[in-house]
């Protein structure tokens, strides 16, 4: 840019001091069209220096309610999934597909049998509800976009439960084609596939609150990350794995894990005539630590907002 | 409306891990005190890192100060930072909240989150894309738009659900002039129809002294002043501002430009000097006449702005503020 520098300033720059700024800004007269009106001119306060207004504190605006604003979250969160997430769903499927596979060649049929594809298919929960998820909160903490959720009128119970469910009903499809792959595969019955209806929503709620509290209490979002990652890999080795051939500790852990009891759950169902106590039990524990792992997660998120 | 007395906040320091060096605690906010009026656009301006951000988090409940009180419509927010979700909004510098949505879920989710039923968040959503002109984006995710329009996508989803006090965090980063002309007269709306007042934060002088009714300068954490933009000029009024540009280097070996040389704030080509009118017209004269002449590129003679009133009340960043 070499102009002479005469042509370039001297027009619009002569007149000193009075002449405004020589470099035209276009943004300036752009910007002038906003109309002053005098703070005082509007009604209202006075200016606080001669303010004796003795009104209370302003009404405040409507808090939003628990139930709309967790639907408005949960649809929010389900098309950023959707948008977002659809290839890593068919990595879940793929994943729990492939490891079916690989399983066949091992197992004999029978109760190993029910316990893979029980276990696969719950991975597909695992991976999405406690993993994706728990990244998702990490990130979302560490980049600041909670402040978006702690300034508008919202109950935490709202975000923590509209996203964790949107992550769980997510995972629907592939939970189901890997049920139904499984069930072909090792020749089990698919009479009783329904009770996936149950332990979706169960499994998905310990699975989802485990995630948002990992994400949300991680001081960094790669532990976060790292967490998930980890909560996942022990879903996979210790729900996929037939429990007979485990020694004694890892057995422990493997009770410790929520996502187990919606692995037996669903592998009873397979049996001849299945226990429902038995199926009933298990599933109550999955709501119990979703009831408790969601109320962590709210706690944390509570802790997370204001800083 | 809203009163900030003595608010203080320091951020601990940093322990020094592998790789990441130590950092000192930071005062970012300093013994602040200010009142903004109802139905005024009160700004916050300040180079980077003056604790602007940090100021404004305080007010909207999203951080606890140190010690100090912020008030709102009578409502102490360092109490009862949850209160101030029902009286402001608020558009913070980041957004990754919004980013995978379409702009018109983030303005509807947005708008039900603030307490609005389906109707009235889809009516109000309507209007405010209509008002920004991004009825034609509405569909797009938010993270597949550009800058400036992801910006005004994400101040859409602020006005969603109306508020007596908007809180605005540098709201026009990246946008061209007909986005930012949409925004400000958005906001010029809301202030004549509803009273709304608007807190707004900007490093942009040329925005500062166009849009605010008044203007608290920040440095280091502090306020250093704190006026209506022609108020604050005044107190640099005596002065005159000389940019010159120079094509390669200052020619040092004319005498008259080498007297310059401690006088000037040099920031690569550019000079630039703040004078008396009279010595400006010398400067003026000697530059475009003679040996200096031909070394010169470009040169402007503006009256003060904010800009040199930051400077002359000591504000440490000499080239922390934005002309444009
Ligand atoms: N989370 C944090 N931890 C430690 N120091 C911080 C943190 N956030 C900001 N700071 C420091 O506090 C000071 C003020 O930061 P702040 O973000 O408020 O500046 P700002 O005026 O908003 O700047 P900008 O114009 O870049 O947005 C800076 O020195 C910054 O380095
Ligand atoms: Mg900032």
């Amino acid at each position: 840019m070499v102009r002479t520098p005469a042509a370039a300033s001297v027009p619009d720059g002569t007149t000193v001091p009075a002449g405004a700024t020589a470099s035209n800004d276009p943004s300036e007269g752009e910007l002038r069209d906003v109309s002053v009106v005098p703070a005082d001119a509007l009604g209202g306060a006075a200016p606080a220096a001669g303010g004796q207004r003795v009104a209370g504190p302003a009404e405040l605006g409507p808090r939003a309610r628990l139930w709309p604003s967790l639907v408005a979250v949960y649809r929010a969160q389900l098309s950023r999934a959707r948008v977002a997430r659809i290839p890593l769903l068919f990595v879940a499927t793929f994943q729990s597909v492939g490891i079916m596979i690989l399983m066949r060649g091992v197992v004999d049929g029978g109760g190993e049998a029910r316990a893979v594809v029980a276990g696969s298919a719950v991975l597909v929960v695992a991976f999405v509800a406690l993993n994706l998820l728990a990244q998702y909160f990490g990130q979302l903490r560490a980049s600041g976009g909670l402040d978006h959720y702690a300034t508008l009128p919202v109950p935490p119970a709202a975000v923590v439960l509209g996203a964790a469910g949107a992550y769980a009903s997510f995972t629907v499809p592939g939970t189901v084609v890997t049920a139904v792959f499984g069930c072909l595969l090792f020749g089990l019955p698919v009479t009783h596939l329904w009770v996936l209806v149950a332990v979706i929503p169960l499994a998905g709620a310990a699975l989802a609150g485990l995630g948002a509290a990992l994400g949300l209490l991680a001081p960094r979002p790669e532990f976060a990350t790292l967490l998930g990652q980890l909560g996942m890999s022990a879903a996979l080795l210790l729900g996929v794995l037939p429990p007979e051939r485990m020694p004694q500790v890892v057995r422990l852990a493997r009770d410790l894990l929520p996502s187990t009891y919606g692995v037996e759950a669903f592998a009873r169902t397979f049996g001849e005539r299945p226990d429902w106590g038995l199926v009933l039990g298990d599933l109550a524990v999955c709501a119990a630590v979703g009831v408790i792992s969601l109320a962590v997660a709210t706690w944390a998120y509570r802790r997370a907002a204001v800083r | 409306m809203c009163a900030v007395r003595a608010l203080t906040k320091t951020y601990p320091a940093q322990r020094g891990r592998r790789g990441v060096p130590a950092s000192p605690e930071v005062r970012a906010t300093d013994d602040v005190t200010l009142d903004i009026r109802r139905g005024e656009i009160f700004g916050l301006l300040g180079p980077n890192g003056a604790g602007k951000s940090t100021l404004v988090r305080q007010l909207t409940g999203l951080m606890r100060p140190d010690s100090g009180s912020v008030e709102i419509l009578g409502h102490d927010i360092v109490r009862h930072p949850e209160r101030a979700a029902r009286i402001l909004a608020y558009l913070g510098q980041e957004s990754s909240a919004l980013d995978e949505l379409t702009v018109s879920l983030a303005a509807e989710t947005t708008g039900r989150l603030r307490g609005l039923d389906v109707r009235r968040a889809r009516a109000e959503r309507d209007a405010v894309l209509d008002e920004l002109g991004l009825t034609g984006l509405a569909a797009r995710p938010i993270k597949k738009l550009s800058g400036g329009q992801r910006r005004l996508a994400c101040f859409a989803a602020a006005l969603v659900g109306e508020r007596p006090l908007l809180v605005l965090d540098e709201p026009t980063t990246g946008m061209d002039p007909v986005a930012r002309r949409a925004v400000w007269s958005a906001v010029d709306r809301r202030r004549a129809e509803h009273g709304a007042t608007v807190l707004l934060v900007t490093h942009n002088v040329i925005e500062a002294e166009t849009v605010l009714d008044r203007v608290a300068v920040l440095d280091r954490g502090r306020v250093i002043a704190c006026d209506t933009p022609s108020g604050l000029k005044e107190k640099v009024a005596g002065e005159v501002r000389v940019d010159l540009v120079w094509r390669e280097s200052a020619p040092l070996n004319v005498p008259e430009v080498a007297a310059l040389r401690d006088r000037v704030v040099e920031s690569g080509r550019r000079w630039t000097l703040r004078l008396a009118p009279e010595e400006a017209r010398a400067v003026v004269a000697t530059v475009t006449g003679g040996a200096a002449f031909a070394a010169l590129d470009d040169f402007t003679l503006a009256t003060p702005s904010l800009e040199d009133v930051y400077l002359a009340l000591g504000g440490a960043a000499r080239q922390g503020l934005v002309r444009a």
